[in-house]
């Protein structure tokens, strides 16, 4: 039996669950407590102070975002001292940042700004020293301003305490104290994944994705480039939110109107490009279980996953996948196929890819990740980036009608959409498999087992009179713990699809970013995963070997999955990767 | 891929045996983290990077974190000291007693802040809290030798000493 | 291993043989030697001092005379000391070349050697410790067995009683009984804020888990106190005594003690004690055959003031940054890796043993109403007797600065004493009188802190001081809360300004406002106690940092920037003794001339105005 415990929150009766925090119990009455370290489940620290709150009866300040709620409790939010004391808490944290707001990335989606407004600090009263740091730049995914840091640590509990990674931490004591890396060397050089959850967590600017925004507007006023866009499809399910709609709100239509808009030549799915993944991917199982192939065999389209098992685990490189990701397969047919059907000059074609992650900006400039000199894709940009590129363009998306993908290379697949959530691109895969091994049509095609907000969700499915285990896994903290079995050999399962961030690509570290308050209120990535299964569930093929493109592309020029020439285009290599070069 | 070595200050590949004895002490239960840097810092006058890697591995802590610490607590240090490694005490009883006008005259006669060492690696200056010689303040201490009721003339007497 | 019974025959035979270290009257031809070897002796020599003693009796093969290492007597200034018993003479600042006469002349011949002993303040000689002003007024519980026995040898702590306690309430007490004698005596913590001690014991023994811990704070951080080192260095067995007592009393079979790894003589020694407490079975499993298993591990701290902060310091046990947790969840509740967990500091565990052995109502007896007991407090600055005091709670700072510590060199004037370290504020004159307690120290703006008592005469520039502080607890601050973190930088800053000649009113204003709101705002001990030598220099000594900002003008040497050093050619005798002493030859004048100052080669470092004999030099 649940225990509640009542007591008065600026003068309103409170029944609270007990366990439940001051900070949450304010929030069930309407009364929102200020805060900035605050991130729900993954920073509660109380190190910023700005959620301190009177509690009659107790010296000092209460902590409102990790002290319960006691039967009884008198708690007042804003007394004229806790008022003051917020207001030179403010006032230090703002002494000590770059206030460039109006060159800021995050200028209107920051924490720090939002509450500057709300306290209406209109002169810093306890200007002082500044600590200065140089921009870190030097990775292809990630920018670290810590010039703009505020200290609150939420970047390096997503690091740390989700992804178990470690790249970022405190250093230095006092007022020097930054966050950073070891001997505080560029993000480049150490062990990070790309996963961007640190850029997720921050509530200012001082942690960005390296943009590419601009090579992007040149190549599509350059007369001579075929610039071909590709979406992957966790975008489409959160692109909305930069403009203002709920999260969750599938807008495929608006975003497709809005890049012919832009001008890009053409507008393609990354999910067709999912749908080839699932071929060559339910084939290499296949080959594998049949015939005695390393096993548990996993996925491979979470580039800062592959980052990681290359950096952690090389002796289980084996276990990998060689499947490119979906984008970079795509990128490698249009470069190849398409630019022979449509007789362009693969030179020419500048492939875009918008994706919800910024691994793949690291993934796209990968050496393997080539084909006769040129790279696969050319460009890799964030759905955050992409919604940038629409404001400046002066698009009002919200208005824009829907259209379609561009033929012949935009037909896709439920299977396809589904990528874009954890227990998707196993879902999918488990799709093609089945049918592939029993010849035929098979009508049972929902595996809810590996659906679902879990980190980790081990599952039996029985394929064509075929035992299999599997697990899909997310978050590279529950990959640690599947690598670890893996090692052991107490790893019973025979598939598993890991993706570097908790929950999959739709809370990739290029997605409309969400700030705190909201992450306490709402589940984000339950809404948008139920776009991507609705999207799935409203297709009319839900099953990739099924896509009419897949079958002409096959026929035409792959031949079969795993063929030679799949191989050449699609496959890739995986190496033994340096965690730190300092 | 270049493999990580352990280089030691000589620049030549080596096996580190000594920092293995260390870490042969110790469990691999990572609250033995700061023990082990004592250790370390004991043995090699610094924390040397090397060191922090097999650390880091040992422990299954991450480089970042173990940076963290080393620069967190005073006592690590991330370069090698000076051969003479001048600490000057500036606890209360010694700051009353004058030490900081000691501490400006160390650094204007070897020219460089607390904390660091002169490019000849010859001297190294700190600063320290109170080494526990409160009845002969102020006090500095030369590679851990106190030096009790110092003035200005007197460390200048043993600056001369030791150049 | 030992059995209670060879434990208790060890007690009365020793306890026979060491009686002429308590007793001056003893007749014996036996002699001991006891050469003070805690840190601030050492520094000065005193370990070649005990080997030469060691080295003469035996080349001489002198019979009846032992030479004992022990630890700190407390009054350092006079160090190093050698004490010889059963008379009881004291022999102060003895170097090394000295032991052969000692043994000359004091051991073969029966003289004492005159020129080596002991002189007070008025410059009379001391016969034995007793005469002297400095202990006259001390009560040593704390501090019982500092000096009298050697700290490395377990049978000599088990003569004088050790261990009693602990076999006490291993045979006779329930956990509760202990609890309750703690709870009665009155015992506050010594560590800073004075919880009481019983309390807490109390609290982590109700918190239900499996698996509880002791933990011992030896992390003392605070400059310029040193009482902590002092017992671990002097008698370490009667902190172990404590911690298993504890143990007994909570529930907890595993203790900590987490010390400086600036305290290397202290971590040995206590190391030593461990060692042979575990071989005689004291520490261990089933110890006295009680059924009751407790040991206890050392762990090093590196350097952070702040791991003094109960929570920095659990967070340093387990191996990461020194940084505080948010109370409550209080250590009692959640501690040590999440288990309940009693921290007590080391002056604190000093205590308990005499309390079980001598009840709670003898203990409550000594101090004042609500702060039981003695303090040790660690004397230093601008007073005559630099060194570890220990007196009953209640005791007026005016009998400790003047009585014990014997006044203030050159005849100056008291200005302030700062209680508490970097955390405490300052008292001035006006309070020397006030009995000293938890209350008292905190009604006056300051704290007990864990009893660094600095006193200050009246050269000293308060805004200075409290910029001297300020700039500690920059530099120690965790940098985890915004208002430790930014918030005393900012105060340092305006502090600098106010000295560096710039400061406005505004500039106090600010200071003020920052104070306040750091001390109500910040997560920890640090933080909020940070602020306090601002807010007692303002509010003793506002007038100062007036002067400061409206006139420009600091009127003690320390505000180089407004401060210009003059001599007064009135007073000024011509005799050349500044002229000698300044470091960089700035003071110009011929023989028998009086002597100028050449502002432009000045330091301003004060030494010709401590060496004029005539006062003539000032500001």
């Amino acid at each position: 039996m649940e225990e509640f415990v009542t007591l008065t929150i600026d003068g309103q009766e409170v029944k609270a669950k007990k366990g439940t925090t001051i900070l949450q119990a304010a929030a069930q009455v309407g009364i929102d407590i200020p805060t900035l370290c605050f991130l729900k489940d993954i920073n509660e620290v109380g190190d910023c102070r700005m959620c301190i709150v009177e509690v009659e009866g107790r010296r000092g300040f209460a902590t409102s975002c990790i002290q319960t709620v006691e039967e009884g409790m008198i708690v007042h939010t804003h007394t004229p001292n806790v008022l003051e004391a917020r207001h030179v808490i403010l006032d230090l944290i703002i002494s000590n940042h770059a206030k460039d707001c109006l060159t800021c990335t995050r200028s209107g989606n920051c924490e720090l700004q939002a509450l500057a407004t709300k306290f209406n600090v209109l002169n810093i009263e306890f200007e002082g020293e500044r600590t200065q740091h140089k921009v870190d730049d030097l990775s292809p995914s990630i920018v670290r301003d810590f010039n703009k840091c505020i200290l609150c640590r939420r970047c390096v509990a997503a690091c740390k305490k989700v992804q178990k990674i470690g790249a970022i931490d405190c250093i230095n004591r006092g007022f020097e104290s930054c966050i950073s890396t070891v001997g505080d060397h560029s993000l480049n050089d150490v062990n990070c994944t790309f996963c961007g959850q640190c850029i997720q967590a921050c509530p200012t600017g001082a942690l960005h994705e390296k943009e590419m925004i601009d090579d992007v507007w040149v190549k599509l006023k350059d007369e001579d480039s075929y610039v071909i866009v590709q979406t992957a499809p966790a975008v489409r399910v959160a692109l909305g939110e930069e403009f203002g709609m709920e999260i969750g709100t599938n807008v495929t239509g608006k975003m497709v109107t809005a890049l012919k808009r832009l001008g890009f030549d053409k507008v393609f799915d990354t999910n067709t490009g999912a749908d080839f993944t699932i071929m060559e991917e339910a084939n290499e199982f296949i080959e594998r279980f049949t015939k005695g192939g390393v096993l548990p065999m996993i996925t491979s389209c979470s580039p800062g996953w592959v980052k990681y098992i290359e950096m952690n685990y090389p002796e289980l490189l084996p276990h990998l996948s060689t499947c490119k990701s979906p984008h970079q397969m795509f990128g490698a047919l249009l470069k190849t196929y398409y630019a022979k059907k449509e007789n362009i000059d693969p030179k020419n074609i500048y492939v875009v890819s918008v994706m919800p992650c910024i691994a793949k900006k690291f993934e796209r400039q990968r050496n393997e990740m080539q084909n006769d000199g040129l790279y696969d894709v050319d460009a890799v940009i964030t759905t955050r980036e992409l919604s940038r590129m629409i404001k400046q363009a002066n698009i009002d998306f919200t208005k824009l009608e829907d259209t379609q993908f561009d033929a012949p290379m935009g037909e896709a697949t439920g299977a396809g959409a589904i990528f874009g959530t954890t227990g998707g691109v196993m879902e999918a895969a488990l799709r093609t498999a089945q049918d592939t091994l029993t010849g035929e049509d098979l009508e049972k095609i929902d595996f809810n087992a590996v659906r679902g907000g879990e980190g980790i969700k081990k599952a039996n499915v029985n394929i064509a009179g075929n035992d299999i285990k599997v697990v899909a896994a997310s978050g590279l903290a529950n990959a640690q713990k599947i690598l670890e079995e893996i090692k052991k050999g107490t790893a019973d399962y025979q598939f598993v699809e890991i993706m570097a961030c908790p929950g999959g690509c739709i809370m990739g570290g290029g997605q409309p970013i969400k700030s705190s308050k909201i992450r306490s209120k709402v589940d984000v990535r339950k809404l948008r995963a139920e776009a991507l299964y609705d999207i799935d569930e409203k297709s009319t093929i839900r099953k990739s070997h099924q896509n009419p493109v897949i079958k002409k592309v096959y026929k035409e020029f792959l031949e079969k999955p795993g063929s030679h020439i799949a191989h050449e285009l699609l496959h890739t290599h995986y190496i033994e990767r340096e965690k730190y070069r300092i | 891929m270049e493999e990580i070595k352990n280089t030691c200050n000589c620049g030549n590949e080596c096996k580190d045996e000594e920092l293995e004895k260390i870490l042969q002490i110790y469990t691999q239960d990572k609250d033995n983290l700061i023990q082990i840097l004592n250790e370390v810092q004991e043995h090699y006058g610094y924390i040397p990077k090397h060191a922090q890697m097999e650390i880091s591995k040992y422990l299954n802590i991450p480089l970042a974190e173990i940076y963290g610490v080393i620069t967190f607590y005073s006592r690590f240090t991330l370069k090698p000291k000076g051969k003479y490694h001048i600490a000057v005490c500036l606890g209360t009883a010694c700051y009353v007693k004058g030490s900081s006008k000691i501490m400006d005259r160390l650094k204007e006669r070897l020219n460089i802040e607390a904390g660091e060492t002169t490019k000849d690696g010859k001297f190294s200056i700190e600063a320290t809290r109170c080494v526990g010689a409160c009845g002969l303040a102020p006090v500095f201490t030369v590679n851990g030798e106190v030096y009790g009721k110092a003035t200005v003339q007197k460390l200048d007497k043993v600056l001369d000493e030791l150049k | 291993m030992k059995t209670l019974e060879e434990i208790q025959k060890i007690r009365k035979e020793k306890k026979e043989e060491l009686e002429l270290r308590v007793n001056t009257k003893l007749d014996t031809r036996q002699k001991h030697i006891l050469v003070c070897n805690g840190t601030g002796c050492t520094s000065s020599k005193s370990p070649e001092i005990l080997e030469n003693f060691k080295r003469i009796i035996k080349e001489k093969n002198i019979e009846n005379v032992r030479v004992i290492k022990t630890g700190c007597f407390g009054l350092c200034a006079k160090g190093p000391i050698v004490i010889i018993r059963p008379e009881d003479t004291f022999y102060a600042m003895v170097k090394p070349e000295d032991c052969e006469e000692i043994i000359e002349t004091h051991i073969i011949k029966g003289e004492k050697v005159k020129r080596l002993l002991c002189k007070d303040i008025d410059g009379s000689i001391v016969n034995s410790l007793d005469e002297l002003n400095f202990y006259k007024k001390q009560k040593r519980i704390a501090l019982k067995n500092c000096g009298l026995i050697n700290p490395e040898d377990i049978d000599e702590y088990i003569a004088f009683d050790g261990y009693l306690a602990l076999e006490k309430v291993l045979k006779e007490m329930s956990s509760d009984e202990v609890i309750n004698i703690i709870k009665e005596s009155g015992l506050r913590g010594r560590g800073g804020a004075g919880f009481p001690t019983g309390q807490k014991w109390e609290l982590t023994k109700k918190t239900k888990g499996e698996v509880k811990y002791v933990v011992c704070n030896a992390d003392e951080g605070d400059p310029g106190a040193f009482m902590d080192r002092s017992i671990l260095e002097g008698d370490p067995h009667s902190v172990i005594e404590a911690m298993i007592i504890a143990g007994f009393a909570i529930g907890a079979s595993k203790g900590y003690i987490y010390v400086r790894a600036e305290y290397p003589i202290a971590v040995k020694r206590f190391d030593i004690a461990l060692k042979q407490a575990r071989n005689y079975g004291i520490l261990g499993k089933n110890i006295f055959n009680s059924g009751f298993d407790f040991d206890i591990e050392i762990r090093l701290g590196a350097g952070a003031f702040v791991c003094g902060e109960e929570t920095a310091l659990l967070e340093s046990i387990e191996g990461r940054r020194g940084q505080p947790r948010v109370k409550p969840p209080y250590p009692a509740q959640s501690g040590l890796w999440g288990k309940p967990t009693l921290i007590n500091n080391v002056e604190t565990y000093a205590n308990i043993a005499q309390i079980i052995l001598k009840g709670a109502d003898w203990y409550s007896s000594i101090g004042t109403k609500t702060s039981k007991g003695t303090k040790v407090f660690a004397l230093g600055g601008n007073v005559n007797n630099i060194g570890l005091v220990e007196v009953p709670m209640g005791t007026t700072l005016r009998e400790i600065v003047y009585d014990i510590g014997g006044g203030i060199p050159n005849n100056r004037e008291f200005k302030a004493a700062q209680t508490g370290g970097p955390s405490g504020g300052c008292i001035p004159k006006e309070h020397l009188d006030t009995p000293i307690d938890y209350e008292s120290l905190k009604e006056i703006g300051s704290m007990m802190g864990s009893g660094g008592l600095i006193v200050m005469d009246d050269t000293k520039c308060m805004v200075a001081l409290a910029k001297f502080y300020l700039e500690f607890t920059v530099d120690e601050s965790c940098g985890k809360c915004t208002p430790c973190r930014i918030g005393t930088k900012r105060m340092l800053e305006i502090l600098q300004k106010i000295c560096d000649g710039n400061g406005t009113e505004h500039d106090i204003y600010k200071l003020e406002k920052l104070a306040i709101n750091i001390k109500n705002a910040s997560i920890c001990g640090l933080g909020q106690s940070a602020p306090n030598p601002i807010l007692s220099t303002l509010k003793y000594f506002r007038e100062e940092y007036r002067q400061h900002v409206l006139e420009k003008e600091c009127k003690s040497l320390e505000c180089k920037a407004m401060s210009k050093i003059e001599i007064n050619p009135e007073k000024c005798k011509g005799c050349g003794l500044c002229q000698r002493n300044c470091p960089v030859n700035a003071i110009e004048g011929e023989a028998r001339e009086i002597r100028v100052i050449n502002q432009d080669k000045c330091i301003k470092c004060g030494t010709c105005l401590t060496s004029c004999p005539f006062k003539a030099i000032g500001n």
